[in-house]
């Protein structure tokens, strides 16, 4: 729009920033100011004896470890799923589409305790998969990254879907023309326009994954140094009232999950300058 | 082989079986086998012991208390979102960035932490605790802590929902509505209103089912006293931990219809929007 700027004729302004700026502080800034402060009543020396206990570092190994391989196995599962919901057509296709939301919609401690029954050694995955490999799912390490795949998968294909919808096949027809191999066209064509998504349902996996408590406890076993996730040494530590070393180890899990995300936003800065 | 003529682009059709195959399977382990376990495990002594672990004193009351939260949970958060996004789609201010920013954050927080912050504040040894102590009021293991807790784990849904769609459509029909004399309500009502109602309805079914189902963050703030702070996501995780698993997994059951339910409609909801955004195009 050319000549003199609008005059926003709008009205409102005052009152909706007004309610939007009282809703945000009193329920998301001063509460989380609260995390950020608390730890420091310890003293410096206080807040890092408290974190360097063993069991806290094993447990930020833990969750970190877990939620960075949930999303990792993740992304081909979700890529394949956002494939065949785009690109392929087969009876049950729409219900394909609505399942994928699923873990977006079941309360996290009912999945919780659905995937402990069915990996639980007498389930119905869980005993098959003692029996053939002699591994134990529920319980170990292994249960953890199962949930976190459950809570995380749906990031990923709803994040490729649309990128996937959108890209069309002309590359892929050129390509081809060319003379590329299909596998020559996927890996240098499709796999590069799709890498950004990817790398956002990644992220949006793993921030999801790495803090999750509820479908995570049931199947973990908790065993301290072994399988205690970090929310869950936050609650047991509240149990004991040590409401500042509580509060350390959340600040310590939100600055190193918004450290990772922060380098993936780096990544993806990176692969979209490399694109063009 | 002589099959029909195949574009050099095209998988071929083995290869879109093997995939088929593939994604089928993962659904079925990663997506059905865990609804499909919940209601088999809750009807595994009958529907009656099933009916009975629902019906039963304790189990009513965590449903009582789960509706009371998602009760005042959902209305703060819709008129919170629906302000933010008004805000933000039609306004330009410095610092945009940054409030958008904010209003993603509970996303990225643990659920748990959700429920920490709160208990920092007004726990017995928090900021508030023993001024709250002196005048009898508990925040804490409590209603009122459960209620803050889950309007914090829900909310961006609402304005997160509705922002895009806001934004898409512009200034032009609320300034046209403004020019013409409409206060901030008619043209909110009138104008804004019917044109994002299916995108906001879709978020408010969204924040509600998050709100009934949230299981971290009001574990931390709840005390879980039977029958008293327990919702129904805790009850579940009390019933397990007790062994009673037909119980547990009877309520399970429950929340899940409710996902299913909300899944459902959110479905429906995107396809009448979908026609209509269509037929007015």
């Amino acid at each position: 729009m050319r000549g003199p700027a609008r005059v926003v004729a709008i009205p409102g302004f005052g009152l909706t920033m007004g309610i939007t700026l009282a809703w945000l502080g009193l329920i998301v800034v001063i509460p989380l100011a609260a995390l950020v402060i608390k730890p420091w009543e310890l003293g410096v020396g206080g807040v890092i004896a408290s974190l360097s206990e063993p069991r806290v570092w094993a447990a930020l190994r833990l969750s970190f470890g877990t939620a960075l391989l949930a999303a990792l196995i993740n992304l081909p599962l979700g890529l394949l799923l956002a494939w065949v919901i785009v690109r392929l057509r087969f009876p049950g296709r729409a219900l394909l589409d609505g399942a994928v939301d699923l873990p977006f919609a079941l309360p996290t401690a009912v999945a919780g305790i659905a995937l402990t029954a069915i990996f639980a050694p007498n389930g119905w995955l869980g005993a098959p998969i003692t029996a053939l490999t002699g591994w134990q799912v529920a319980f170990t390490p292994a249960g953890i990254v199962l949930a976190l795949m459950f809570v995380g998968l749906p990031f990923i294909v709803r994040t490729v879907e649309p990128v996937l919808r959108d890209m069309g096949r002309d590359a892929e027809e050129a390509a081809a023309t060319l003379g590329a191999t299909r596998p020559q066209t996927l890996w240098r064509v499709v796999l590069p326009a799709l890498a950004p998504a990817l790398l956002t349902g990644f992220a949006l996996s793993f921030a999801r994954s790495v803090g999750e408590y509820g479908s995570v406890i049931f199947i973990a076993g908790n065993l301290p140094m072994v399988s205690e996730i970090a929310p869950l040494l936050i609650v047991i530590r509240l149990e004991q009232f040590d409401y500042a070393g509580a509060a350390a180890v959340g600040l310590a899990m939100l600055t190193l999950s918004f450290g990772v995300l922060f380098l993936l936003n780096l990544v993806q800065r990176w692969l979209r300058r490399g694109r063009r | 082989m002589m099959g029909p003529f195949r574009p050099a682009h095209e998988d071929a059709p083995w290869a879109r079986r093997l995939l088929l195959g593939l994604a089928l399977l993962v659904a079925l382990v990663m997506l059905l086998l865990p609804l499909l376990a919940v209601f088999t495990e809750a009807l595994r002594r009958g529907l009656p012991v099933a009916l009975d672990a629902i019906l039963e004193e304790d189990s009513l009351a965590a449903m009582r208390l789960t509706l009371i939260v998602a009760a005042i949970t959902v209305p703060v958060n819709l008129v919170g979102g629906v302000a933010a996004a008004w805000c933000v789609a039609k306004f330009d201010f410095p610092g945009k960035r940054l409030l958008v920013t904010l209003i993603e954050l509970p996303f990225s927080v643990s659920p748990v932490i959700a429920g920490l912050v709160f208990v920092l504040i007004f726990g017995a040894q928090g900021w508030f605790g023993e001024w709250l102590r002196a005048r009898d009021i508990q925040i804490i293991f409590a209603l009122p802590g459960l209620v803050l807790a889950t309007v914090f784990v829900t909310f961006p849904f609402v304005a997160r929902t509705v922002l895009p769609l806001m934004q898409e459509q512009g200034r032009d029909e609320e300034e046209a509505a403004a020019t013409l004399g409409a206060t901030g309500f008619q043209t909110f009502w009138r104008v804004t209103l019917p044109n994002v109602k299916w995108a906001l309805l879709s978020g408010v079914l969204l924040c509600n089912a998050r709100a009934m189902g949230e299981f971290g963050a009001v574990s931390v703030v709840s005390g879980h006293i039977r029958g008293e702070t327990n919702t129904m996501p805790l009850h579940v995780e009390i019933l397990y931990n007790e062994y009673q698993f037909a119980g547990a997994f009877a309520v399970a059951a429950l929340l899940a219809l409710l996902g299913l339910v909300t899944l459902a409609a959110k479905t429906a909801l995107e396809r009448v929007a979908g026609r209509r955004a269509g037929g007015a195009a």
